[in-house]
């Protein structure tokens, strides 16, 4: 009886499962689907998922933009602002990990209440900052924003991954002789190497992902493939075919990137659940 | 020196020397032109290698950007002084708001140009103080579409000047709704540019208007409620489910793939649902002019697409160079040669109109050519009104007040309010922005 009773459990949990799965992924299934019908096709209603595939969206996407550069400006953006977050976030999420005041938890909320601001408030002074700079349309200022846009995150994940690695192993290095350095790049860090790599795939993502500032902030030279989708939106004529098929070429390489990294990412976000 | 040491000051070297190699600024010579993704703007796009080669000392850089988005992007750059683009796509409801505000640069093309052969609406738009603040690429302004092959099942024949009376009865015969077929479908989708395009068209010809000669709203007047029930009760007996989300691409679709019996809109409509390859109905679409209200007279539609050179751009020169050829005869003829003649950018010159080739080409050009000679965007309303603007009003609030209105006549249609109410809330909501921004005091 109690058999039957978890064997029915289990399977009801396994079909919520794929419902949400297939739920999440749908939109992306039909998005890849779309760009390769016909323009008609991708609004005729109803929808059609049986239907003659051709790859005109993907030709007259490739003829109008050059994907090439603006997906080379996504990846540079991506991995400064990544890098120098993560080069910013480690000693400080070391220091308010192990080394406490009585302001760190205050400083931490605050960090994160500048994420609660909606971005189009301070567009205007930071157009500013960066027209004084001359950072427009370049990669170093839409990288400079992004890493700033997710340090708060970067610092917050760190500090919780942080916090799970036992002091007493950080003590017991210092016993040793480690300078503070040493413990932290020596001790700390091979410890907390899967938390810190789902930290950065989680950066490479927001950064990969982001459209406000890429829009407002680039016009050409420094146009990532946010900027690359939206050229293909349309006030007047039918688009969702090109659309789809940009759009499935600008989360391609993330897609794939995420899938080969998915162990590392569950590992990294599960890192001290079980004690 | 650990690895993971090692990968962070890799990184750091990689910011810093990215960093300087990839600040660069556009060099000279380059002119960056902000633009939006419309069929004809592609075509110029494509055919500015001819351009690039007369002029071998300018290099174009294109930004193509939702039409939204362009206009966040060049407002933000224009009122920072940024100098980030230097031509700039933009609609006839913008040039001479920004020309006042100095943030446009004089625009004086030479005797070649031939300015005389720009049709005197679309002239018109695109001054201030008397002078020419962009040029117009193209112009459209509003007609009926219908399905001939309904009419003839339905044993109906359309006036070549028909009445919102009329059309309302020809929407309930054919109206199939077991198969799809929506008699009439209409913009519903809220937003200055969008339904209120349409239905500041229609309040015109029904003898409404925005605002009385002191500034006052004048949107609950009888002439309003007229046409907001027209409106209302049409696309409730005869539009399709869910009109609140369509606007222009949603109804181009919506015809295309043969589920409208009837749509007025952009005359731009007319080459996407005459082209085979984007529409099912290709073969059975039929036209005429916008329909008449009670009042039957008033500014009915006009918009442009218009190329500008902001003030804060640093090379004013070239980019005038461009904009004159990207508006000219000659650009028109390049287009004929390289595509075809029914590319042609449309609504602007009156060489073109005139062209058999081109009439040959577009069945719909001489109807196009009478609708915007006619839309009369600086004439009168039933009552004398204190701004100019066909299916807009000329005034800086009214994308504000535009789009607030707009989700207030959405709010009818889904039926969360009634006509009497929205228009009351409408009249309550614009008065106060007014009174705000300083008008009508």
């Amino acid at each position: 009886m109690a058999f039957k009773v978890n064997c029915g459990k289990q399977i009801a949990v396994t079909l919520l499962g794929w419902g949400v799965a297939l739920w999440v992924f749908f939109p992306i299934f039909w998005m890849f689907l779309t760009g390769f019908k016909s323009e008609v096709q991708a609004v005729s209603t109803p929808p059609q998922l049986f239907f003659k595939p051709t790859l005109s969206s993907y030709a007259e996407v490739f003829e109008r933009a050059n994907y090439w550069h603006f997906t080379i400006n996504t990846v540079l953006v991506s991995v400064i602002a990544t890098g120098v977050a993560l080069a910013l976030a480690v000693p400080a999420a070391y220091s308010m990990a192990f080394m406490p005041s009585k302001r760190t938890r205050s400083t931490l909320l605050w960090m994160l209440s500048t994420r609660m601001l909606p971005s189009v408030g301070v567009l205007v002074p930071i157009y500013l900052l960066a027209r004084n700079a001359h950072l427009l349309d370049t990669v170093l200022g839409l990288a400079i924003v992004d890493m700033l846009t997710n340090l708060p995150i970067v610092i917050w994940m760190l500090f919780t991954f942080f916090r799970e690695v036992p002091a007493p192993i950080l003590e017991a290095g210092r016993m040793d002789g480690a300078s503070r350095w040493q413990e932290m790049t020596m001790v700390l860090l091979p410890l907390a190497l899967p938390g810190i790599a789902s930290t950065a795939l989680l950066s490479l993502i927001l950064c990969w992902n982001e459209a406000f500032w890429s829009l407002n902030l680039t016009s050409s030279n420094a146009a990532p493939l946010t900027a690359f989708i939206a050229s293909f939106s349309s006030p007047e004529g039918l688009f969702f075919g090109k659309l789809s098929a940009a759009s499935t070429l600008a989360v391609a390489p993330i897609l794939v990137f995420g899938w080969f990294s998915q162990k590392q990412l569950v590992r990294g976000l599960t890192f001290g659940a079980v004690k | 020196m650990s690895r993971l040491t090692q990968a962070l000051c890799l990184a750091g070297l990689t910011a810093l020397s990215c960093g300087s190699a990839l600040s660069t600024a556009h060099a000279a010579g380059t002119l960056t032109i902000a633009t939006v993704n419309n069929g004809d703007m592609i075509i110029m796009r494509q055919l500015s290698s001819a351009f690039e080669k007369a002029h071998p000392d300018i290099h174009l850089n294109w930004v193509t950007l939702e039409e939204n988005v362009l206009r966040q992007r060049v407002t933000t750059d224009i009122a920072t002084g940024a100098g980030q683009f230097d031509v700039m796509t933009i609609g006839n409801y913008e040039v001479p708001i920004w020309a006042k505000q100095k943030w446009l640069a004089e625009v004086t093309p030479d005797a070649a140009y031939d300015m005389s052969d720009i049709l005197p609406s679309v002239r018109e738009g695109l001054m201030n103080d008397g002078k020419i603040y962009a040029l117009p690429f193209y112009a459209e302004s509003v007609m009926t579409y219908y399905r001939k092959d309904l009419f003839q099942k339905a044993g109906l024949s359309m006036p070549e000047s028909p009445t919102y009376d009329q059309i309302r009865q020809f929407a309930d015969k054919i109206t199939d709704k077991e198969n799809q077929v929506y008699g009439i479908c209409l913009r519903g989708k809220p937003g200055w540019g969008e339904n209120m395009a349409y239905v500041t068209s229609l309040a015109n010809t029904f003898g409404a208007q925005w605002f009385d000669m002191s500034w006052k709203p004048a949107l609950n007047s009888d002439a309003w409620k007229n046409a907001l029930n027209w409106y209302v009760s049409a696309m409730k007996a005869d539009g399709p489910p869910g009109a609140t989300s369509n606007g222009f691409n949603e109804n181009l679709a919506l015809f295309a793939s043969g589920h409208c019996g009837m749509w007025i809109d952009s005359t731009v409509a007319g080459g996407l649902l005459f082209d085979p390859k984007q529409s099912q109905v290709a073969d059975k679409v039929g036209f005429t002019a916008v329909p008449k209200g009670t009042y039957g007279k008033g500014p009915t539609w006009l918009w442009s697409w218009n190329l500008a050179i902001p003030a804060s751009s640093k090379h004013r020169a070239d980019a005038e160079t461009f904009i004159t050829w990207a508006t000219s005869k000659e650009y028109v003829k390049l287009v004929a040669e390289k595509k075809r003649w029914v590319a042609v950018p449309a609504g602007t010159r009156a060489s073109t109109y005139a062209n058999p080739d081109y009439q040959k080409a577009a069945p719909f050009a001489s109807f196009v050519l009478n609708a915007i000679k006619t839309a009369d965007p600086s004439g009168p309303t039933a009552q004398p009104r204190p701004y100019i603007g066909a299916q807009f009003v000329g005034i800086p609030q009214f994308q504000g007040i535009g789009t607030q209105v707009g989700q207030t006549v959405a709010a009818t249609l889904s039926g969360q309010m009634s006509v009497e109410q929205a228009l009351t809330s409408a009249q309550a909501s614009v008065g106060r922005t007014m009174r705000q921004s300083g008008h009508g005091q």
